[in-house]
């Protein structure tokens, strides 16, 4: 048995056919599988939804409590069978509530590894190897200058920043899911206390995530707040309200990004980022790399990023390997996948 | 070179003047000699590395990475260094700590070509991302963080409460690692001697002056000259203690630009110090700025550009004179001496800047309109508008307001329609704040706008509120951080743009360029279709231009 006699591409996803699902379907489909809640991998109007109980309250928190027909939750590590496969999730590392997903059939066991990183975040699962003949990897950071460094590191910057301008505030634009809970994380392991402020758009999902048990510390909503109320002070924000006309009532503010994208230097000037913070929530090149050994597969499917340094990587070190050239993926940091700067909802 | 690396990574980013300074000076404060002297002298371009050219770096980079991955990653990335710096493989074998800048700087001096590549690979190998980058664009020249010569030596003088043209005053005499200096700047240590026989002597400058100055002024404290359309520089001369002669052009800032215009050096008397207008004299006639321009930021000239754009210095002030300090004397005894020192000179790349005659404000008023008939003749074009300074002025570094006044040339006017709007930096980055602008231009049946120039201040706080709030409710397209703003005939923004000169310009789709444009006034009152034809601004151009 091959991989692609029971794994193939459809416009709608990857389609597993003797278990008649897809996995992350960017479009409505009868059965998905979904590796975890960002919006180009969980969508809503599904007929039923296959996926962790966090990813599940997750798409409940950003679409309704009905945005699919039937939902399922499914621990990690717990086997379903589904038509003629055999199913089950594994921590992906990437937000909380993301996993891989493991499809055996005929003897051959494929990993649909979503989105996942191995670097350590205080906020989720750590990601788990889990041993196959196919590997489907993404790409976003597959060359070899992103190398992330750890979160410390950056999070010593932002402090260090925050003593020397201790008059302006610091303004850090983090996607709402994931990135701004494990910036808060970071900045918390570091031993500062103080009030974070937060951008109303953020608010939601911190609260879920100290619901699931991730302590944030002290939270404070920056509506109706001024510049001299946050002085020296962290406030989070979505990254499109970042250059805003919401922030402009905060004056001079030091823009912050926590971003693997602010490896680049082009990237971060682009943006008009002050102080970028290599903060993300993909793997880097080398765990690319590594996991991809660590797995022992024969066959690497590449989705979405930068495949081809990856594929010709792959091929380097004997691995057969092909890119899926995906669409519709992507960072919720690329620009493709960000929504468009909202004036109106601005002020 | 780890708090080194830390400070160029912030700089690069940081767009704000004070923010800069408090950066580098928090730096100089926290950093010990020499490896905060030499960062200085990396911050005003006092470090030289011949060897180390980019293809050494290509080379050592080859040698370690796949060919095609760092093919793939050097388009991703677009900056040679960089992109070294972040695919140069983590050797965690390494056990020896990161140079310092004292050991790069020394180690280098002393390299020769063929052990460059294995020094600079070890040192790769110590470094992380950062050091890595910070190291090659240091070596490789051209730190391009947006840092002057001028803004580093300020942060130095925040160190303490020294004023920062009193570092201008001594730099020249001084090396790096600048211990003395530093320790001046901290109140731990005696002013640093300037035995440097051409040193640079921080420049005095005007103020404009408005119109509810004159009823202050009274015309007979006066004494008026042309404003030249150069460049403002410094020509200092005098003899070394082995008796050579020393000869340096500076810039205002204080920047030696002697390697640039050796013409005009050798034409320099002794023992002296000189503030006066570069410029490019053409058969006894001034020519335009544009062709000025040719001349400068070069490091060396080509025998060539030296026939055709000779230099010339049209002086209007003696600082120094065979060992004495001129600048506490009054103006008008300085221009005697001056006048008596030029004539005896009497070299053609050389002149005195003339005075211009006046009886009261008025006379002036009329001589700053028509200098043509006023005695700049034919170098009218040339003129920029009249220097006002009292007679009985002291030369003062800076800019003290009173002795001396500018008063330029009304600016030329344009009616300009906004076409394109980009966000700013900084405090504006919310803000759309870089205007393009256009003029029509006939197209076939009927007209059409061909941008013209850009510009991004002139306005008000209040004027840019306006603006922001029209591009975004007037957005018909966006490229990435540059939004179209609606721009028909009956649809659009009219702005009136001020601009100092016009000139020919092959990298202008409307074929001129203009110099110091901004805008003056929003004319929402206009209608777009009544805004200027390119015709009209082409008549702006210099009589051989057009």
């Amino acid at each position: 048995m091959r991989a692609d006699q029971f794994m193939t591409l459809r416009p709608e996803g990857l389609y597993c056919i003797p278990g008649d699902f897809f996995i992350d379907p960017v479009r409505p489909v009868d059965r998905a599988v979904v590796t975890h809640g960002h919006a180009d991998h969980a969508r809503p109007g599904h007929g039923a939804v296959l996926a962790t109980p966090e990813t599940l309250a997750i798409m409940a928190i950003r679409y309704g409590a009905s945005h699919a027909g039937r939902t399922q939750s499914v621990e990690y590590g717990e086997v379903l069978t589904l038509g003629d496969t055999r199913v089950s999730l594994h921590p992906a590392g990437h937000v909380l509530g993301s996993a891989q997903i493991l499809v055996e059939h005929g003897g051959h066991r494929l990993v649909a590894s979503g989105d996942y990183k191995r670097h350590a975040d205080p906020t989720v699962t750590p990601f788990e190897v889990v041993p196959c003949d196919t590997f489907i990897t993404e790409a976003t950071f597959g060359l070899p200058v992103f190398r992330h460094p750890p979160g410390a590191d950056e999070v010593a910057k932002l402090l260090a920043s925050l003593e020397l301008f201790s008059d302006r505030p610091h303004l850090v634009g983090a996607y709402a899911l994931g990135k701004a809970q494990r910036v808060i994380a970071e900045i918390r392991a570091a031993g500062y206390d103080a009030p974070i402020y937060l951008h109303g758009a953020l608010e939601k999902l911190c609260h879920f995530y100290e619901a699931e048990g991730v302590a944030l510390g002290e939270l404070v909503p920056v509506a109706g707040l001024k510049a001299k109320d946050v002085a020296g002070q962290i406030v989070l924000c979505p990254p499109g309200s970042m250059a805003d006309r919401w922030s402009r009532k905060f004056g001079e503010v030091i823009t912050c990004f926590a971003s693997g994208w602010m490896r680049v230097r082009a990237r971060a000037r682009q943006r008009g980022v002050e102080l970028p913070l290599v903060m993300s929530d993909h793997a880097d090149w080398d765990d690319l790399c590594q996991t991809i050994l660590d797995t022992q597969a024969s066959e690497v499917w590449v989705t979405h990023g930068q495949e081809d340094g990856l594929v010709h990587w792959c091929g380097t070190q004997g691995i057969a390997a092909k890119p899926l050239n995906m669409i519709g993926y992507g960072d919720e940091g690329d620009e493709a996948a960000e929504p468009i700067e909202t004036d109106e909802a601005a002020s | 070179m780890k708090a080194f690396a830390e400070l160029l990574d912030r700089l690069a980013y940081e767009p704000r003047r004070n923010g800069k300074l408090r950066l580098m000076t928090r730096f100089f404060r926290d950093t010990p000699d020499p490896e905060r002297g030499l960062a200085l002298a990396a911050l005003t371009g006092g470090l030289d590395f011949k060897n180390a050219k980019p293809n050494v770096i290509r080379g050592l980079v080859q040698e370690r990475t796949d060919e095609v991955l760092f093919g793939l990653s050097y388009d991703y990335v677009g900056d040679l260094s960089e992109t070294v710096a972040l695919i140069w493989p983590a050797d965690h074998g390494v056990n020896v700590p990161p140079p310092s800048l004292k050991v790069v700087v020394e180690t280098l001096a002393t390299t020769g070509k063929a052990d460059l590549p294995g020094v600079l690979a070890r040192w790769l190998d110590t470094l992380d991302e950062t050091g890595r980058w910070a190291l090659l664009k240091l070596i490789t020249g051209g730190l391009r963080v947006g840092v002057s010569a001028r803004l580093a030596k300020t942060a130095v003088a925040g160190l303490g409460d020294l004023a920062p043209d009193a570092i201008e005053e001594v730099w020249h005499g001084l090396k790096p690692p600048y211990e003395g200096l530093f320790a001046w700047a901290e109140g731990e240590g005696e002013q640093p001697e300037n035995d440097d026989p051409a040193p640079f002597s921080p420049a005095m400058l005007a103020h404009p002056i408005e119109d509810s100055d004159f009823a202050k002024l009274d015309a007979d404290d006066f004494l008026a000259e042309w404003k030249w359309d150069g460049i403002r520089v410094q020509a200092a001369t005098g003899t070394a203690k082995d008796g050579t002669a020393v000869r340096r052009l500076y810039s205002r800032t204080g920047d030696e630009i002697s390697g640039a215009f050796p013409d005009l050096v050798e034409a320099l008397p002794e023992d002296v110090t000189l503030d006066g207008e570069l410029l490019i004299l053409i058969d006894g006639r001034v020519q335009t700025f544009n062709t000025l321009q040719q001349r400068l930021n070069r490091k060396t000239v080509s025998a060539k550009l030296l026939a055709s754009h000779p230099a010339h210095m049209r002086v209007y002030d003696l600082l120094r004179q065979d060992g004495e300090d001129l600048r506490p004397l009054p103006f008008a005894e300085r221009r005697e001496r001056l006048e008596a020192l030029v004539a005896a000179h009497d070299h053609p790349r050389l002149d005195i800047s003339s005075m211009v005659r006046f009886a009261d404000w008025d006379a002036l008023a009329a001589a700053r309109s028509d200098p043509g008939s006023h005695g700049a003749g034919a170098d009218a074009d040339a003129v920029e508008g009249v220097m006002i300074k009292r007679a009985d002025s002291a030369y003062v570094p800076g800019r003290p307001k009173g002795p001396w006044w500018k008063w330029k040339r009304d600016p030329m006017l344009i009616d300009a329609v906004l076409m394109y709007a980009q966000r700013g930096h900084g405090k504006r980055s919310s803000f759309y704040s870089d205007y393009t602008f256009g003029v029509w231009r006939a197209d076939g049946e009927g007209q059409a706008l061909v941008p013209v120039g850009k510009a991004y201040f002139g306005f008000t706080n209040e004027e840019l509120k306006q603006i922001d709030s029209f591009v975004r409710k007037h957005t018909v397209n966006r490229f990435g951080p540059v939004r179209e703003v609606i721009h028909g005939e009956d649809a659009g923004l009219v702005l009136e743009v001020a601009f100092e000169g016009l000139q020919r310009s092959t990298r202008h789709k409307s074929g001129v360029a203009m110099r110091f444009p901004r805008i003056s006034r929003l004319r929402w009152d206009k209608p777009p279709r009544e805004a200027d034809t390119l015709e009209t601004v082409m008549a702006l151009l210099p009589e051989g231009e057009r």
